[in-house]
């Protein structure tokens, strides 16, 4: 059957990098001028020649943002379950090998962590776990699931990717959003982060969201996290996902996440520096290529960047957020996957947001009509 | 088109000099205003109601899924609370009948109104109505005693068959919804307001007043304007501009616009000289 795959590998990682950074100054301008914009303008906008031309791009980018999501930011927090994880990823802090204390929430805990994000108001959540079968499994999701549904209108999961029949398991339990971000498109390089666990299948993970599609769920995030290659070309891959998947599955929404590399436990250096004025670039590339596509940002950024970038394309904010399993209530001073780099509180991002002329959006969405 | 039995008239004052245009009915509620709007997009609650009450309009739609409707503290739901107010629940977010009428049921419990604005678009990118379910949806919709506004495309034959199950108006889009692109669907809306015997309201893609006068010229009954006052730098002004242009535009069809004149004249008459 005909998924992601068979369209990426018609795709080749060197000459797509070539391409990007052969776009001249003219074709910046002929893909900022055009009113609907395809990959080959993308490339355009993501590429070296268009760093003179950020402002502008920011400029359209704020108002084609506008003009969608009008003056809103949705908020939601993610609720780490378990860091128990079968998986050796290079850059992450839960990875196997890494000695650390392995905590999976009961229960008790769950609806624990459940009341302290709700008395901070937050309705969209995300839950997030490592990949150990036995202990986070399907079950252990389903429960969680049943577990949180009436107190959240809006639940998101970032979990190992599974298969077609479990994601229409847990959609039935109240699911509204996955998030499998592939990491990195570039074959041989994901090879290397991810040696071991059942991560380390690019081509099973490359067609999660042909599987979440033809479960039918109601929302897919994309993303690469940069640092491991070329961000241009793996947001080039991200982007041409995009444009396949919105074809592909017509009644699903798609966010797009940009993850950069933090300091974790495991300690990598990023081989590929993604700076600022990068991000903005590709922040407002994508909101050029798909003025409806969601554009989501946690707080791994730092205060004075999300301060500015939330008029610049982004549509949904985190806050406050702990990435370690129990952090808000249960184990507050346990180890996180990553350090955050904006600390401030749901309440001072919400105040920011307000000073500058956005309305805060707690809930957009019911999870009991279905 | 003004015999048809859509528009109740009210008795206009006799002698007034100030020309009034006329109330428009729908269901059992009549409305001076024929300007519908919305809640989303809007900076604040605050600013959105400034603007709502700017625009004199007095049906204004809110998506169910952005409100808590068991919370009378509900930030959006609070700000609309407003005698010429009334409250018109859209189910923006559903995907088929089904989940439709469950989301219409709901909202009726718990805001006390029978009034829904039925929305179903399973397309999330470009929010274009599925008729098929829609058509499903309002069916049953109005079985259950509910005034259902339907959101569709500008479709003339779907709008009969709406009619035929028992809508109380149709809803037809202009343009995409939010794309501020204006009256793209001319064509067919007039047909729809040729043939409808229902209010016709248009409800999405209008993104400037001008846009909403030239509807309300064709013969609209109403329109729904959201983003174009929301978005804007100042949505206060706007929603009074969006209030003018609505009337202006209603007014020039009530006194009916002079004909579009053909004015070349020719010198000799070739193909009717033969009548001399």
């Amino acid at each position: 059957m005909k998924t992601f795959k068979t369209t990426f590998d018609t795709y080749n990682w060197d000459e797509t990098l070539q391409s990007i950074f052969s776009k001249t100054a003219a074709d910046v301008v002929r893909a900022l001028g055009n009113s609907k914009r395809d990959l080959e303008d993308f490339k355009a906008l993501i590429s070296p020649a268009a760093r003179p031309y950020l402002e502008q791009m920011a400029q359209l980018s704020q108002m084609l943002t506008q003009k969608r999501f009008g003056n809103t930011m949705q908020m939601y927090a993610p609720m780490y379950l378990s860091n128990e994880c079968q998986n050796i990823c290079t850059y992450c802090g839960f990875s196997m090998t890494n000695k650390i204390p392995r905590r999976t929430l009961t229960d008790a805990e769950i609806l624990k962590e459940v009341a302290f994000l709700k008395q901070k108001g937050y309705d969209h959540i995300l839950l997030v776990t490592g990949e150990a079968n036995k202990t986070v499994g399907i079950d252990y999701i389903k429960n969680a699931l049943q577990l949180i549904r009436s107190h959240f209108s809006n639940i998101t999961i970032e979990v190992q990717p599974l298969d077609k029949e479990d994601y229409e398991l847990l959609i039935e339990n109240g699911l509204y959003a996955v998030l499998v971000y592939q990491e990195t498109y570039h074959r041989d390089e994901y090879k290397k982060h991810h040696p071991k666990g059942k991560k380390s299948n690019f081509d099973y993970r490359l067609d999660t969201p042909d599987r979440l599609g033809k479960a039918g769920i109601h929302k897919i995030g994309l993303g690469a996290l940069f640092g491991l290659e070329d961000w241009r070309a793996d947001s080039f891959f991200t982007a041409l996902h995009l444009k396949y998947l919105q074809k592909t599955y017509w009644k699903t929404k798609y966010s797009i996440s940009f993850p950069r590399l933090r300091p974790h436990s495991g300690g990598l250096e990023p081989k590929v520096e993604m700076t600022d004025p990068d991000l903005v670039q590709l922040i407002c590339a994508f909101r050029l290529l798909d003025e409806d596509v969601e554009l989501s940002m946690s707080t791994r950024e730092s205060e004075v960047f999300r301060n500015n970038i939330v008029h610049l394309g982004i549509t949904s904010i985190s806050a406050e957020s702990k990435t370690n399993p129990g952090g808000y209530a249960v184990e507050p001073e346990s180890l996180e996957q990553f350090e955050i780099s904006d600390e401030r509180s749901t309440e001072e991002i919400a105040t920011m947001l307000k000073s500058q002329g956005i309305e805060v959006v707690w809930k957009d969405w019911a999870n009991n009509w279905q | 088109m003004e015999n048809k039995q859509k528009i109740k008239q009210k008795a206009r004052p006799k002698g007034t000099h100030k020309q009034k245009i006329r109330m428009l009915q729908i269901a059992d509620k009549e409305f001076n205003s024929r300007l519908f709007t919305g809640t989303g997009k809007f900076a604040s609650s605050k600013l959105m109601k400034e603007a709502l009450l700017a625009s004199e309009s007095e049906l204004i739609t809110v998506a169910l899924k952005r409100v808590d409707v068991q919370d009378d503290q509900d930030d959006i739901l609070r700000h609309l609370t407003h005698d010429r107010i009334n409250l018109l629940p859209n189910t923006s977010g559903v995907r088929t009948a089904k989940e439709a009428v469950f989301a219409a049921e709901l909202s009726r419990e718990a805001l006390e109104t029978n009034w829904i604005k039925l929305e179903i678009h399973p397309d999330p990118k470009y929010l274009l109505p599925d008729p098929i379910e829609t058509l499903k949806a309002a069916e049953e919709l109005v079985k259950l005693g509910f005034v259902v506004m339907p959101y569709i495309h500008a479709d003339p034959v779907l709008c009969k068959r709406l009619e035929e199950v028992g809508v109380q108006c149709v809803m037809p889009l202009g343009a995409p919804i939010g794309s501020n692109k204006g009256i793209k669907t001319q064509e067919f809306l007039e047909i729809i307001i040729d043939q409808t015997n229902v209010p016709v309201i248009v409800d999405a893609g209008i993104g400037a007043p001008s846009h909403a006068a030239f509807a309300m010229e064709l013969g609209a009954d109403a329109v729904l304007v959201n983003t174009a006052i929301a978005v804007s730098q100042n949505p206060i002004a706007m929603a009074k501009a969006f209030k003018l242009a609505v009337e202006a535009g209603r007014m020039a069809y009530e006194a009916k616009l002079a004909p579009v004149v053909y004015k070349k004249a020719a010198a000799s008459s070739p193909l009717t000289s033969f009548l001399n």
